[in-house]
């Protein structure tokens, strides 16, 4: 009988973040739809709070790799902590989030175990009383449906793809011994850089994406740029919505070319085929016009509307729900007035 | 203290961004329709990582770049690429489409690199992109920095500094547009390239040149290494079909446009 082993990380507050959350629904569907048994792996620093926040989740064993040594985020320990669980459960199915720190320790784990791996699974069911999973390739372009028979299988599920688990309860992990050799402490993990609550705006959580093009650095009517009044009508409304704010590769790309740049734009905001592809409710697009490059970072964007002077724009046609045709300068000048008022 | 760098940077060739793909069905598995007549480049990623491989060995060390992929799509490649940095080829004539197992991959990778002459393990830095534009799961270069026993692994990277005692400052992309900073003792280690901060070098004719007397040997060498068949059982592969009634919204007062945006915000 197959069993089905959820792997997670604690968060700095101790408790699990959303994405680990629903990775542990698509943990729990794909036990209940095998009659397999679950478990839990959790590792980090202080993993009590974890526990107890899915307590409820019907796992037959709770396992901790947990300590000082497991709180940063660090390759060869967490590495060393995830295969301490997975050999400790005895799973032959391992789910987790696609976070930054699961997704860079995963692969090097399954290497570990003699198993496989795929990631960015944005599906996981059972078809004919086997694990199937979907995930996208070349970049969001195409999506394929498949399964594999060897074991271990890990398998990472993206954000935004299932319901977050909501069961807390009591419960006391059983601790898993770690063999962490000193070679496994070379490296140190020195803190995070986080921009400032002003500066943020790359907000995961945020029911709103604003997409920039390069247009906001172009010449507008009166034959000048106004670079500095894009960046300040879009930072006034991200500040006024709390909206993500995400970027054409070519508007990104302007900095590197010696022009006037809006100033808190960098390669992480860029969506798109060498971007993210984030997922938000909804998107409001201004000044881009890409097409298929674009598209693609905008895949996984609920509601799509763009505001854009050109009608036959191929970055909306077809892809946006409502094209406004309009000066972006204009309508986000109103806009913010508007919010202002509100 | 870049001087002993010897810098593998893994990377392959994608189709080109702007190229329309359909996944077909073939006896080995999925693939590209026309996959062979596609216009490729370098995976963008691995661009970056080769990018910064070139800047960091600048002052002394090495860097090969370790490639898959059909040897004749590979050499059309290396035409422009190898204008850009200098560096010594090393090529696997293998599947370099999406759908190949990335386990199959890193295990042809890191045979590869065990067998590259001159290479000192113990200065090791693995370069790569974190994802790619044909898989992107960002799987292998741990697969093969764990088959090379390297422990020291970073992903989404966008800075090295190296420091005068030889370690070195990692900056890596985290959630919410935040950076994991860590220290690293030294030489051997994985780093998945993000974007970096370089730009894409200008095309240099002289150093193409002088890379392609090495290039061209290295891909008459080429062994081929057949794609094995493993596990991975695809039951479909489809382009995405939905295509949106795009509603236009013209000539319409700016006031009344973001009257209109606002109550869709708030709805």
């Amino acid at each position: 009988m197959e069993k089905v082993l959820f792997l997670a990380h604690n968060e700095e507050g101790g408790g699990l973040s959303r994405a680990c959350l629903e990775a542990l629904s698509a943990a729990r569907d794909l036990a209940q739809g095998l009659g397999a048994e679950l478990a839990v792996g959790l590792f980090g620093g202080e993993v009590s709070g974890a526990a107890e926040a899915i307590g409820g989740c019907g796992a037959a064993c709770f396992l901790a790799a947990a300590g000082p040594v497991f709180a940063s985020s660090r390759y060869a320990s967490d590495a060393a902590a995830c295969e301490a669980l997975c050999r400790a459960s005895g799973a032959g199915l391992v789910v987790a989030a696609a976070d930054s720190r699961l997704s860079r320790v995963l692969p090097g784990v399954a290497q570990r175990l003699g198993g496989r791996i795929d990631t960015h699974l944005t599906g996981l069911w059972v078809k004919d009383g086997s694990p199937a999973a979907a995930r996208w390739f070349y970049r969001q372009r195409m999506v394929a449906e498949f399964t594999r028979s060897e074991r271990p299988w890990l398998m990472s599920v993206e954000s935004g793809c299932f319901e977050a688990f909501d069961g807390p309860g009591a419960v006391e992990p059983e601790p898993v011994a770690v063999d962490l050799s000193e070679a496994c402490k070379r490296t140190e993990v020195l803190g995070l850089e986080t921009p400032s609550a002003d500066e943020q705006t790359i907000r995961p959580d945020a029911e709103l994406l604003f997409v920039a093009g390069a247009g906001w650095t172009k010449k507008q009517a009166d034959g000048r740029t106004h670079v500095k009044e894009a960046e300040g009508l879009i930072l006034d409304f991200l500040n006024r919505t709390k909206a993500s704010l995400g970027s054409s590769k070519s508007l990104v790309d302007i900095s590197g070319e010696g022009h006037e740049v809006i100033s808190y734009l960098t390669h992480l905001h860029q969506v798109g085929q060498t971007g993210a592809t984030p997922r938000h409710p909804k998107g409001l697009a201004a000044c881009c016009h890409g097409e298929e490059p674009h598209v693609v970072g905008w895949r996984f964007i609920g509601e799509r509307r763009a505001i854009n002077l050109d009608a036959g724009c191929g970055w909306a046609q077809g892809k946006a729900d409502v094209l406004y045709v309009a000066d972006a300068f204009e309508v986000l000048a109103r806009l913010n007035e508007l919010l202002a008022r509100a | 203290m870049s001087a002993g760098f010897h810098i593998v940077v893994c990377g392959s060739l994608v189709p080109d961004p702007l190229q329309t793909l359909e996944p077909i069905r073939g006896p080995q598995g999925p693939g590209l329709k026309n996959e062979m007549m596609l216009p490729a480049i370098l995976d963008p990623w691995a661009g970056h990582a080769l990018f910064e491989a070139a800047n960091l060995a600048a002052s002394g060390g090495k860097v090969w770049l370790l490639s898959m992929g059909p040897k004749a799509k590979l050499q059309q490649v290396m035409m422009s690429v190898a204008q850009k940095a200098p560096f010594e080829l090393v090529v696997l004539d293998g599947p370099a489409g999406g759908f190949t197992d990335a386990h199959f991959t890193a295990r042809a990778l890191a045979e590869a690199i065990e067998g590259i002459a001159g290479l000192d393990r113990s200065r090791l830095l693995l370069f790569g992109g974190w994802q790619s534009a044909s898989r992107g799961a960002g799987s292998t270069l741990q697969m093969v920095g764990e088959r090379l026993g390297v422990l020291d692994q970073f992903q989404g990277v966008d800075e090295i500094r190296v420091q005068d005692d030889g370690a070195f400052v990692v900056k890596e992309r985290v959630e919410g547009g935040g950076y994991l900073v860590s220290r690293c003792a030294g030489p051997p280690a994985v780093l998945g390239w993000a974007t970096g901060n370089l730009p894409e070098p200008p095309n240099n004719p002289q150093l193409g040149m002088a890379n392609m007397r090495l290039i061209m040997p290295a891909l008459q060498r080429a062994e081929p290494v057949p794609a094995e068949p493993g596990g991975l059982s695809f039951a479909s592969v489809e382009l995405p079909k939905a295509r949106r009634e795009t509603r236009l919204v013209k000539d319409l007062p700016p006031a009344e446009v973001a009257a209109d945006i606002l109550a869709w915000i708030k709805s």
